[in-house]
């Protein structure tokens, strides 16, 4: 039988994984937000899995709102790449700090 | 602690006669396929060595997530991640990797130098939630605060039930979420918007001030003459 204990390791570790690839791919903002998105889909299922066991709805409505920001900060965030691109001609994080101004 | 069964749960239990606890390994089976290939998936989606390669990895840790949460009796928020991940941001990301055009093989050339400090950070962050996993309970009052908030799952599907909640008691949070992907949307329009110098565009001003007066002559030419 499947209790919260199982969804509740699944999700550590898919946001163990999330902060992981933050650290390996320091220079590629990409899979930077990948993982951002990783760690975002760990937290939903958390909301969900308590939700679903403790019979309480609002986690899912919980996990619509952070849906809906995890689109809107995509969004937003490869705007700046698809910018910085093409102003610097890299999407190395280390250049990001030229930003300032 | 009683789950609720509702909606494609339910389905599935008359299916697979999953109720009663000899059946049980079926949905055993799916939750374990379903967690491996999204462990496996995000696992990948950070270590794989081209950039598309990761996006494919990410859509199959999104799909197999969406199978837990129809595991779990959440078939709405289910389809809302294959629709919202899988339809737009993955292809979002998709786009935006093939349209930059970037040596990532170069980018990839560090990555040995980080795998100490990030598997360190990984197992103390694990730790840290092993110790906040074995520790929490659930508070006493918690079943009558729940139980004034959730519409009765035995008579309405789960679609039905987020629906009067989304529209009546969080009507002002949905309405700042569709507010934030406003908000978004006109960022994200500004920031990419950009005017080439040497392209012809269309003066829409111009072209509606054009006088026929100025912009035609009229020649009257003789026979035989020319201009």
């Amino acid at each position: 039988m499947i209790g919260i204990e199982q969804y509740l390791a699944l999700t550590s570790a898919l946001f163990v994984i999330g902060i992981f690839g933050i650290f390996l791919n320091r220079k590629n903002v990409i899979i930077i937000l990948m993982s951002i998105e990783l760690m975002l889909l760990s937290v939903n299922i958390n909301l969900v899995a308590f939700s679903s066991f403790s019979g309480d709805l609002v986690g899912q409505v919980f996990t619509i709102f952070v849906l809906t920001v995890a689109a809107a900060e995509a969004a937003i965030g490869l705007a700046i790449l698809v910018i910085f691109f093409r102003n610097r001609g890299s999407i190395d994080v280390e250049d990001v700090n030229v930003m300032k101004g | 602690m009683k789950r609720e069964r509702n909606g494609w749960q339910q389905l599935l239990i008359c299916k697979l006669d999953l109720g009663s606890e000899k059946n049980m390994g079926v949905a055993d089976f799916a939750f374990y396929v379903f967690a491996i290939s999204t462990v496996i998936g995000a696992l990948f989606t950070v270590i794989s060595k081209n950039p598309v390669h990761s996006v494919m990895w990410l859509i199959l840790a999104f799909l197999s997530s969406a199978g837990l949460f129809v595991l779990l009796g959440a078939e709405f928020v289910a389809m809302l991640m294959i629709i919202v991940y899988v339809g737009a941001v993955a292809v979002l990301f998709m786009f935006v990797v093939m349209m930059i055009d970037v040596d990532f093989a170069e980018l990839r050339g560090e990555m040995a130098k980080y795998i100490p400090v990030a598997g360190l950070i990984g197992v103390v962050l694990l730790l840290e939630f092993s110790l906040a996993f074995g520790n929490w309970e659930i508070s006493n009052n918690a079943e009558a605060v729940r139980a004034a908030l959730t519409p009765d799952m035995t008579e309405v599907t789960n679609t039905a039930a987020l629906g009067q909640l989304i529209y009546g008691k969080y009507i002002f949070l949905f309405q700042t979420a569709g507010l934030i992907l406003l908000v978004a949307m006109i960022g994200a329009i500004v920031l990419t918007l950009r005017h080439r110098t040497n392209v012809k565009r269309q003066n829409v001003m111009a072209q509606m001030h054009r006088d026929p007066a100025k912009a035609m002559e009229v020649i009257d030419v003789k026979p035989g003459q020319g201009l």
